[in-house]
């Protein structure tokens, strides 16, 4: 008997508000949504701007550049998956083109830090990729 | 006097609460603090609720106590949810739409192993959609307050042996509390006696920078609050202790806001003014201390010191109740070593009454004006704050 190999949990790909977030993720595009009447940035995604009333937002790619803004390094964790990669980092990155999301940085503990400039790259799943950064 | 006081207090007195549901541990609790205050059942009309007994509380609630309230407030906003409580209780009453309000906690945490720090995040039925963008990262709980302890120290310096203080602090506290010490033993720590900040430093990471004596216990517990009208109060068992002033408001992530930055920053200043007072003038400083960086963001938030002056703010056992220049931090223990069963904010309630009675195990002489500051879901991410300021006559 093999013991499986642990899987990263995914996202839910039909949940309404990011369901189109994932969606593109599998053409390698990491999407964020600009309001027409404002023109506020809105992540994560929503079908409302949330600067003001509008309910019209396009969706654009974003180049996937940006800055550690903090992190952790995670050392105990109490799902399968996780503890197998521990310790590894995860941290909010602020993307140039405006907006801030927690993504896992693929870089070794000791290299993290605040300000680190990081890149997008991406983890393959068979329904989603999934978004990590690596230093740029 | 203003117009609504609490007047009667119980804190469940174990850690393990041995086959006892989170129901009986409520109920207890509210029998035992409504004889604190020499009232009955008889007398709540107003019953508040933070759900954690299951779906439709403010049903469950009313008829398992066999109370008939008018009013029924179910504010649901995780840590902090005993302080909004209090807040609404004091409206409610100001506005004549209730006389007693009972507030109650009932956690078997420790008994359920809950992993609440470290647990596998599971994604619920019905995704939410902040959830479901952050589901895949693995970020813990712990995790989420690091992040805001790591950019704590990358903008401002603060060093992990000042974060240390604060639990340093709250074990020289919690070894005083008899409650506290028999419960760290009974849920399995150790060592139970005071520790240095080597002994912080020194114990492992769970996520940089927090190490483990950096992070609340896990317990099981509960407690129970009386708030009553100023008619009702001229008549209770023990002194009244009034409440002066109370805030709200939520955080959550967002580009170019400042994650070191709490909601308290909302919240405190509401409070301190509804009451008239500043900081300055706290003897008794009930902070939610689910790890060390919470207090001290919560500190420089409430304006005990100045954003980025957190670190050496707390350095020097300043927050001991023994010590002059500041107000007494979690003087039951806290969070970090007396209890949490997961939303502690009923404690910090029940201990600052306990301080202004004059009836704590780490009482400050004379101690007049307090506040409880809860923290809900998580800093860092989402979360929210409520703060209360309390005074005795
Ligand atoms: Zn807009």
């Amino acid at each position: 008997m093999t013991a499986a190999v642990p899987e990263r949990p995914l996202p839910a790909p039909d949940e309404p508000d990011t369901a189109p977030f994932w969606a593109a993720t599998r053409s390698h595009k990491l999407t964020y949504q600009v309001c027409l009447d404002c023109g506020d940035v809105v992540f994560y995604p929503r079908r409302h701007c949330t600067g003001c009333l509008s309910g019209s937002l396009d969706w654009r790619a974003s180049a996937g550049l940006g800055t550690v803004y903090t992190f952790t390094v995670i050392r105990q964790h109490g799902h399968p998956y996780f503890r197998s990669r521990l310790p590894y980092v995860v941290g909010w990155i602020d993307l140039a083109e405006g907006f801030r999301m927690l993504a896992e940085i693929a870089v070794p503990p000791a290299d993290a830090a605040v300000g680190l400039p990081v890149q997008l790259s991406w983890e393959d799943h068979a329904e989603v990729s999934i978004p990590v950064f690596r230093p740029a | 006097m203003p117009g609504a006081a609490i007047a009667g207090i119980h804190e469940f007195d174990k850690r393990v609460a041995g086959g006892l549901s989170k129901l009986q541990i409520k109920a207890e609790c509210a029998r035992l603090a409504l004889a604190d205050a020499g009232l009955t059942w008889a007398d709540v009309d107003a019953v508040y609720d933070a759900g954690e007994s299951g779906f439709g509380s403010g049903l469950t609630i009313a008829e398992y106590f066999g109370v008939n309230p008018r009013v029924v407030d179910t504010t649901s906003v995780g840590g902090s949810s005993y302080e909004f409580h209090a807040a609404h209780a004091a409206r409610d009453i100001a506005a004549g739409a209730c006389r007693v309000a009972l507030l109650t906690y009932g956690s078997t945490a420790h008994s359920e192993s809950r992993a609440i720090g470290t647990g596998a995040r599971r994604p619920p039925a019905e995704p939410q959609p902040a959830a479901n963008m952050d589901l895949p990262y693995g970020m813990t709980l712990i995790g989420s307050y690091a992040t805001v302890a790591q950019r704590h120290m990358a903008q401002y310096g603060t060093t992990a042996a000042q974060l240390a203080e604060i639990a340093v602090t709250t074990r020289a506290h919690a070894v005083r509390n008899p409650a506290a010490v028999a419960g760290l033993a009974d849920i399995g720590i150790k060592r139970t006696g005071e520790i240095t900040v080597d002994d912080v430093l020194g114990s492992r990471l769970i996520a940089d920078p927090l190490h483990l004596l950096d992070c609340c216990i896990v317990s099981d517990g509960g407690g129970a609050v009386v708030i009553v009208s100023a008619d009702v109060a001229s008549d209770i068992r023990k002194p009244p202790v009034w409440i002066l002033g109370s805030g709200e408001a939520v955080g959550y992530p967002g580009f170019g806001s400042d994650i070191t930055t709490t909601a308290a920053v909302s919240s405190g200043p509401e409070a301190f003014g509804q009451a008239g007072i500043g900081p300055d003038e706290i003897d008794i400083a009930m902070i939610y201390d689910s790890f060390t960086i919470t207090v001290l963001a919560i500190l420089e938030d409430l304006g005990f010191a100045k954003k980025g002056e957190g670190g050496p703010y707390v350095a020097g056992g300043r927050l001991r109740f023994d010590q002059p220049g500041g107000p007494a931090l979690n003087t039951d223990g806290g969070g970090l070593s007396s209890n949490h069963p997961g939303m502690r904010g009923i404690f910090l309630l029940i201990e600052a009454v306990r301080q202004l009675r004059g009836e704590s195990t780490s009482q400050v002489p004379g101690a007049r004006l307090a506040v409880a500051h809860g923290n809900g879901g998580q800093l860092g991410s989402r979360h929210a704050a409520g703060t209360v300021i309390l005074g005795r006559e």
